[in-house]
């Protein structure tokens, strides 16, 4: 943490981040206890480890500014704002969802808080991240938009064309790489040539910045000045968070790949006990009490939107065929 | 009314909109400075400006995905592929993205985009660039597919689908990009997704067709009609949504079918469309439905082994025979 970054946060602002990841954290942790439950079905990826990744970045952004996810997106879509009720009916797939049961813990989203319906096929989000942009530009809105992906997203096609597409035109758009090191089970050194992903912003003809994506207030920072850059009108930004799941790529992954010594370096890093640690130890601006009290009230966030969750009513069936067009209300 | 070709009545189509509503826009390949590669879009930078005529990098996943994120807020994106050979390369952004959207959103986003461009073939492109992918589109749940085998239906079409709120695929034909026709100069004219026409009446045989297939219909109806052969041709106009009814009528009325496609016969529309007619008409059938496609090849280069490879009016002829006989 940097004495920067310190000096540009309140306690209240603090606080709000922790309770932010903590949110992320707990419904992860409680989605993992759900799916061995059999309450919540399909398959989950899980966002835990990052989550300074999504509170950060967002965390410098407007309500009315766009984010895209991944497969990976409940993070995303909390910390945009979408309610945990809502993503988690999505899950239990009931009517109630964010996506009224269609789409399922790959696609949760809600425009209304500016957060699309997630898109889970890796790096296809950046065009359409990048089209987001274009609008806005067109429009005159002053909306930013970010498109998160992994550094194994940054290797799909989708993404050169875009960040070359968003670069020509100058367009208000972020791509977010959140390097976790590993895609899926493949470690990043076999697939990138290049020490960093942001390496290659050069290339592109953007701003490429590399960041500790377990460092909540560094990627807030990074993130902020690569938003004022975009709402300027300079145009897209790089940035590559270093970062880590501290869990499997889906729920059946046993991560055989990594070693246990790797993970534990890791856990020390944790982003929220970072936070935690700012918070008391090194500033004083909360006591252990304090933390207490956000514990209990993202406890009760969750219990509420289990329960809602679990007494929201299934779709009808007939519904399958709802929704492939679209109508006019 | 007025004379005009194809391309011309796509170009006053996109003009028209353009004029009508603000959010329209065109981002393609080639399709500003250079005009469009066959034409299309001539004119249009010098009256609407970079702003809204976009030349983009040769990069079809980015022009797909683009315009659906551009589409799924405030804008109503006219993609252009300079050919659909092409799109082939944005196939993720249009299958799983644009197609889905509105669905997978729980019927809460829309997706106002077009995607247009020549299909089609019969040029000696050869293999990789002569297509007819319909097939694939209209197979696909959440797109519109339009067909254009006339002018007038060109401008017409292109309008419904440019004031539609999902993604339409809008697939011209390069060969009929030249062929003029009476076309309605009024701003308010539009042809309808889902209504077929009935481009000749007939009481032996139904020709049910699309695109250049219809011109190829009613060459085979005037070749019929010599020998006294009485064929009804149909133009179904769009794929999806498919007016059963106007097929049905016919079949009610001649008991006899050819159904006419210019792509791959296996797998295609037509054996869609046949399917359709044996579900909902078998008891009015007299003759097997006879079907008129292309070859199962990659299209070869040579002027004699594509003119092999492609369906003609005298295919069409020798199918409605078999029909009758």
């Amino acid at each position: 943490m940097t004495i920067a970054s310190l000096n540009n946060a309140t306690q209240v602002e603090l606080l709000t981040l922790y309770r932010e990841m903590l949110l992320i954290r707990r419904f992860e942790e409680q989605c993992n206890a759900l799916f061995l439950q059999g309450k919540i079905p399909s398959t989950l990826h899980l966002y835990i480890g990052q989550e300074a990744v999504a509170v950060g970045v967002c965390a410098a952004l407007r309500p009315d500014d766009y984010v895209l996810g991944t497969h990976r997106p409940h993070g995303h879509a909390l910390a945009k704002g979408v309610t945990s009720r809502s993503i988690m009916a999505e899950l239990f797939g009931k009517v109630t969802g964010c996506c009224k049961a269609k789409g399922g813990s790959m696609h949760v989203g809600d425009m209304s808080v500016g957060m699309f319906p997630a898109i889970a096929i890796v790096g296809a989000n950046a065009p359409i991240a990048t089209g987001a942009a274009l609008s806005a530009k067109m429009r005159g809105s002053g909306q930013v938009v970010v498109a998160f992906f992994g550094e194994g997203g940054a290797n799909e096609g989708a993404v050169h064309e875009a960040m070359n597409m968003a670069a020509i035109w100058k367009l208000p758009v972020l791509f977010v790489c959140e390097n976790n090191l590993y895609g899926a089970s493949t470690p990043v050194s076999q697939i990138v040539a290049v020490e960093n992903v942001a390496d290659r912003a050069v290339a592109y003809g953007m701003p490429g910045v590399i960041v500790d994506g377990n460092d909540v207030l560094a990627v807030r920072d990074v993130t902020r000045t690569a938003v004022e850059r975009a709402r300027a009108g300079e145009g897209p930004s790089l940035i590559e968070c270093k970062t880590y799941r501290l869990c499997g790529h889906s729920r059946s992954d046993a991560c055989n790949y990594r070693t246990r010594e790797e993970e534990a370096e890791w856990r020390d890093k944790d982003p929220l006990l970072r936070i935690k640690k700012l918070l008391t130890e090194e500033t004083g601006l909360a006591t252990l009490s304090d933390l207490e009290q956000v514990e209990a009230e993202v406890e009760a966030v969750l219990v509420d939107a289990i329960q809602f969750a679990d007494e929201s009513p299934e779709p009808a069936p007939e519904d399958a065929l709802l929704h492939v067009f679209w109508e006019d209300k | 009314m007025a004379k005009m070709r194809y391309l011309q009545a796509l170009r006053l189509a996109m003009t028209e909109e353009m004029e009508r509503d603000p959010n329209v826009f065109i981002m393609g390949e080639e399709v500003g400075q250079y005009q469009g590669t066959y034409r299309v879009t001539e004119g249009l930078l010098n009256k609407f400006g970079d702003k809204r005529v976009v030349d983009t990098p040769i990069s079809e996943i980015g022009i797909a995905g683009m315009a659906t994120g551009a589409a799924m807020v405030g804008l109503r994106p006219v993609a252009e592929f300079m050919t659909w050979s092409f799109a082939m390369s944005a196939m993720d952004q249009l299958v799983n993205h644009a197609a889905k959207i509105t669905y997978m959103s729980g019927g809460r986003i829309k997706c106002p985009v077009v995607f247009r461009g020549p299909a089609g073939v019969g040029t000696q492109l050869s293999a990789q660039h002569s297509h007819s992918l319909e097939a694939w589109f209209a197979h696909t749940p959440g797109f519109k597919v339009a067909m254009p085998a006339t002018p007038e239906d060109a401008k017409g079409l292109l309008k419904t689908a440019i004031r539609d709120n999902n993604p339409v695929i809008f697939m011209e034909h390069a060969g009929l990009y030249g062929s003029s026709g009476e076309v309605s100069e009024d701003p308010d004219f539009t042809v309808p997704f889902g209504v077929a026409a009935v481009r000749r009446e007939g009481k032996d045989i139904s020709l049910i067709a699309y695109s250049k297939g219809v011109a190829m219909s009613l060459k085979a109806a005037e070749i019929l009609e010599k020998d006294g052969i009485s064929a009804e041709v149909i133009d179904l106009r769009t794929l999806v949504p498919l007016d059963m009814d106007t097929v049905v009528a016919s079949i009610r009325k001649t008991h006899r079918a050819v159904v006419i496609q210019e792509e791959w016969r296996n797998a295609g529309f037509a054996a869609e469309l046949a399917t359709r007619i044996y579900e909902q008409a078998f008891d009015e059938m007299d003759a097997p439905i006879q079907r008129v496609a292309g070859a199962d090849v990659p299209m070869p280069y040579a002027k004699n082994l594509e003119r092999a490879a492609i369906p003609t009016e005298h295919d069409i002829v020798a199918a409605a025979r078999r029909a009758l006989s």
